[in-house]
């Protein structure tokens, strides 16, 4: 492999592997919606001081933890059909990232809220204001500066995780690579321009996640 | 205006309040002293509604005291705290943590709220600080801070749980010129503290607990100088010359 020849093939197989880039974005920002909603609706239910929540919500978080992103992914594209629930590959894709991620969101968001200073609550409860107030003005600000770094950090994982949506033929940049990759035997052209275009990808993430660091870390 | 009446609370098997009565009346500065573990932050606790109860009963301006009932966050309105380690939120600037329980709690117009936060960061000495967040302002102008936030709300009465216990020595003076200050307006206060010499120079009444119960009571000047119950005398013996 020569500069020359890494250059041309570049020119060839960019366009189809940029197609694969989109869909990896649109399949990490979606599992990332999906997978905050759900993870703040866990952490919530985790630290109600409610059984009758909590429980649920712990079996559901490590259950989900307990398994492999790769067979959830199966389960729901390959089995939930026999049970009437026909999905597209994107949308199985971004269901199965978003739930397996909820669980390690959630976690991350339950540490955040535990880690709020349990005097300055007392102090707002003092003021006389509401519980739904507290939660809003007190708990969950100081609760999302905490989790920042840890929440980028799972961004990250997320959109390299999201690669793994290829086995259930969701035509990501892994997905793409592979097909380019097994019809020309370029591999290592083809997955050198993969890996270089998830780190362009993730790259940005990374400094983000440290620049987050640094403005919240102090305060 | 706060009346403890028999009041008993157990965390566990430890029985924190022994079946205590305690009045404080309109305009009175009542200190509230006695060693570690006598449950003197318990009982303030507990007219503040942060601690639940067994037996007995608090009373505050004739309405009963329970955390359980939203009825609660009327009596916290006008009953408000001060914390020993100032517990402020650590992402509000210090104007905001005082206008945040008038404008989130007693539903007060922003700018009314701001106007009156700017005036008592003013009298407790902290005009120039406003924007300034917890983590900038020393141990002294935190708790300053924090009473001018108790103060916000335009209590009838203000519970001071040891309020200098977590200041270095020498910002103790500043938070206590303050609390001087507002018993000379005419508060009503109960403050648990180590302060005796506050005690003696501010209180109108002064309170000596152990294990949960008021071992003795009087005047400052009578309990401070001739207290008549062994415990008092010893109790006080080691606060005022410790390395007898």
């Amino acid at each position: 492999m020569t500069w020359t020849s890494f250059l041309r093939d570049g020119r060839e197989f960019l366009p189809i592997l940029a197609q694969g880039v989109w869909v990896t974005i649109a399949v990490t920002i979606c599992a990332l919606l999906l997978s905050t909603a759900l993870g703040i609706v866990w952490a919530l239910m985790r630290t109600s001081g409610k059984r009758w929540l909590e429980w649920p919500a712990m079996i559901f978080t490590n259950t989900i933890r307990g398994i492999p992103i790769l067979v959830q992914l199966f389960y729901i594209y390959f089995v939930l059909p026999e049970f009437g629930v026909d999905l597209n590959a994107f949308q199985a894709g971004v269901i199965g990232l978003g739930v397996a991620y909820s669980a390690y969101m959630g976690e991350v968001f339950r540490a955040g809220i535990l880690a709020v200073d349990a005097g300055t609550i007392e102090a707002a409860e003092s003021l006389g204001m509401t519980r739904a107030r507290i939660l809003s003005r007190v708990v969950l600000p100081q609760a999302v500066r905490i989790v920042l770094p840890p929440y980028g950090n799972n961004l990250i994982m997320l959109l390299k995780d999201s690669s793994q949506a290829s086995v259930i033929t969701v035509a990501e940049l892994s997905t793409q690579a592979r097909l380019i990759a097994s019809s020309t035997f370029k591999n290592q052209e083809v997955w050198t321009m993969a890996a270089l275009l998830y780190l362009c990808l993730s790259i940005p993430l990374i400094i983000l996640v440290a620049r987050l660091e640094k403005t919240f870390g102090r305060r | 205006m706060i009346e403890i009446d028999r009041l008993e609370k157990s965390f566990g098997s430890n029985r924190v309040l022994d079946g205590i009565s305690l009045q404080v009346r309109q305009g009175q500065v009542v200190c509230i002293i006695g060693p570690s573990g006598s449950g003197k932050s318990t009982l303030l606790r507990c007219v503040n509604g942060l601690e639940s109860y067994e037996g007995g009963e608090v009373r505050v301006l004739g309405q009963r005291v329970d955390r359980s009932r939203p009825e609660i966050r009327s009596v916290r309105r006008q009953v408000t705290m001060v914390f020993q380690r100032f517990n402020l939120f650590p992402h509000r600037t210090a104007l905001e943590n005082v206008t945040e329980g008038p404008i989130h709690a007693a539903g007060e117009s922003r700018a009314s709220a701001e106007a009156h936060a700017h005036e008592l960061l003013a009298r407790v000495g902290l005009t120039g600080k406003e924007s300034a967040y917890p983590s900038q302002l020393s141990g002294g102008q935190q708790q300053r801070v924090a009473i001018a936030r108790a103060l916000a709300m335009r209590p009838r009465a203000v519970l001071f749980d040891e309020p200098t216990s977590a200041l270095d020595p020498e910002l103790v003076g500043e938070v206590l010129t303050v609390m001087r200050d507002l018993a000379r307006e005419g508060m009503t206060m109960a403050v648990v503290t180590h302060e005796m010499g506050f005690a003696r120079e501010v209180a109108d009444h002064v309170v000596f607990m152990d294990r949960g119960r008021v071992v003795e009571e009087g005047r400052p000047a009578e309990l401070l100088t001739a207290p008549r119950e062994p415990r008092t005398q010893d109790f006080l013996r080691r606060v005022l010359r410790p390395l007898d």
